[in-house]
């Protein structure tokens, strides 16, 4: 089994547009949108939920009023300033536990919170591992972790030789939990300095964690310069680049359609281009 | 007064609104909090005049003392210690900094130490101050580092301050807004747009502050955003229209108020209705 994730540092550069396309283009792969803080995949590709699965983050910390003698120990301990007037904040509380063992009064306890819920799903594409994190929710790391490990019990139980992962902005926690162990990242960016920017930063992050990069240049009609500049980088660092995709508006008008580029318009130079590029890819693992 | 920029979906224009509107204020000051990827120096060139180190408090434990009861592994919520009979072990990634770890242990044999995971720069761009984070490659914890931006935040008689928030909506924006006087969400009239402004929404109903909406790219996608900020009575603060020039000016690190100085009274405009509207 195989693992390739799509990733790019800099929000927007179309990560989920690449990642539905090679959905279509994939035989039988398992699908897995691992930005389960804006999760945009499922607008693309439909799934029908065959399976839901509640998200057990951090617990939460609460105040027994009837027993809080407020001494305000806890208020002093804690380090992610989530109790003021003997309130906990459960949005910044983290759940580590130290107010609860530093009470006298054993007046506070630890709850469960379920903080998302993950799905597995199905596409007319291949089965598809989702989740969402509520609004506010911590450890997204830990989901993004449940959402591959569901994919990957899917891709087993169905026989299914490739999972293609959507992963987040950033290079934080739960970008690491998207790239760990897998076979390939393929890093969407466009010319712009800050594209060029936060590639580097993904470049390294994959060099960390020993993964094999990819890229690919979307909108590289946009600045030619800094095109060449991807290029000549790419070049020095021997790292591949598996396609050029041209600006087209186009692009927009398929996501407002809520289909992927490449079944919306097969035909468009985007699409060409989109499909080559999985040739490419496909080539090389 | 704070007035932070986020967006939920990645690439709408963050940065570009609050570059653009640092440039249209007097004496503002830009907290740029996306550590992850920051990208607010590229469009300003500041001049570094500082730079400083960002640590975390992590466990040391002293061997000699410990006799591998257990019970930090048994607290530590974030699986970062592991005790065998014979052993302990420590993962500092997986730390929380929580302090824990040291209270609970009945041998007294936990202290802390610092551990480096990024850098705060601080420089000046034309009249602007501008502090932005940057964590290490490898680390999956920015909120440490966003804090540590925070903390150059100037007081309020010397000017505003814009935060740059992060994409998403978990722990590190909700880091980057806090304590915020109003928020900007930033996006696009795209169905991504619409779907994790949706989100960005509940974050910011929950965390009870104010916020409207800047519509950027203006005139690509559908007109669904409109419905929604209509029905949900969400301001439109302003609408960014799609151009191939703002577009390219990007590209180049360029913002657009410098070459379209029409802008900046669009933007100064804006900071002052918002002030107008939080009056009322």
């Amino acid at each position: 089994m195989r693992e390739i994730t799509i990733l790019s540092g800099k929000g927007g550069t179309g990560k989920t547009t690449i990642t539905a396309s090679f959905a279509v283009l994939a035989n039988n792969p398992v699908i897995a949108d691992c930005d389960v803080d804006a999760p945009d995949l499922h607008m693309l590709l439909h799934p029908k939920t065959l399976r839901t699965q509640e998200f057990t983050g951090p617990k939460l910390a609460e105040i027994d009023h009837e027993k809080c003698v407020e001494c305000s120990l806890c208020q002093k301990i804690c380090r992610f300033e989530a109790i003021t007037d003997f309130q906990i904040d459960p949005i910044l509380c983290e759940g580590c536990g130290t107010c609860a063992v530093i009470c006298p009064e054993t007046a506070i306890i630890l709850k469960d919170r379920i903080s998302g819920e993950a799905f597995i799903s199905e596409t007319k594409y291949g089965l598809m591992s989702h989740a969402f994190l509520f609004p506010g929710g911590a450890n997204s790391g830990k989901l993004v972790t449940l959402v591959r490990q569901n994919a990957k019990e899917a891709a087993e139980e169905n026989h299914c030789e490739l999972i293609l992962i959507d992963g987040s902005p950033g290079i934080g926690c739960p970008v690491i939990a998207s790239v760990t162990g897998v076979n390939m990242g393929v890093i969407v960016t466009e010319p712009t300095v800050s594209g060029i920017h936060d590639m580097k930063r993904v470049l390294e992050l994959l060099a960390h964690f020993d993964v094999r990069p990819f890229v690919c240049i979307n909108k590289c009609d946009l600045n030619q310069q800094n095109t060449k500049k991807i290029e000549r980088f790419c070049d020095k660092l021997n790292i591949n680049i598996v396609g050029r995709v041209p600006f087209n508006p186009i692009v927009t008008k398929a996501m407002v359609s809520e289909k992927p580029i490449v079944e919306y318009s097969p035909e468009s130079v985007v699409s060409q281009r989109i499909k080559e590029m999985w040739k490419n890819l496909l080539g090389r693992t | 007064m704070i007035l932070s920029i986020a967006s939920g979906k990645g690439g709408t224009g963050k940065t570009t609104v609050a570059a653009n509107l640092a440039l249209s204020l007097e004496n503002a000051q830009l907290l740029d909090c996306d550590v992850e990827e920051p990208n607010a120096h590229l469009l300003l060139h500041p001049k570094i005049t500082e730079t400083k180190l960002v640590y975390v408090q992590i466990p040391v434990v002293d061997e000699n003392k410990c006799n591998y009861c257990g019970e930090c592994s048994k607290f530590c919520k974030f699986n970062a210690i592991f005790v065998t009979p014979q052993k302990i072990m420590f993962f500092p990634e997986l730390c929380s900094s929580c302090g824990g770890c040291a209270i609970v242990c009945p041998k007294n044999a936990i202290k802390e130490k610092k551990r480096k995971i990024g850098v705060t720069k601080r420089g000046l761009a034309k009249e602007i101050e501008l502090v932005y984070g940057q964590l290490n490659v490898g680390e999956p914890m920015a909120t440490p580092v966003i804090k540590a931006v925070k903390k150059h935040m100037q007081p309020p008689e010397k000017g505003d301050v814009i935060i740059d928030s992060p994409p998403g909506t978990s722990c590190p924006v909700i880091e980057a807004v806090h304590g915020s006087d109003y928020c900007i969400l930033v996006t696009e009239p795209t169905p991504f747009g619409l779907y994790d402004l949706k989100i960005a929404v509940e974050v910011l109903s929950k965390m009870k502050i104010p916020f409207g909406v800047v519509i950027n790219r203006a005139g690509i996608g559908d007109r669904k955003i409109y419905a929604f900020c209509k029905e949900k009575a969400i301001p439109i603060l302003l609408e960014i229209p799609y151009e191939r020039k703002i577009a390219e000016l990007y590209s180049v690190g360029k913002p657009f108020v410098l070459e379209m100085p029409e802008w900046k009274e669009k933007l100064g405009g804006l900071l002052k209705e918002i002030k107008e509207s939080l009056q009322v």
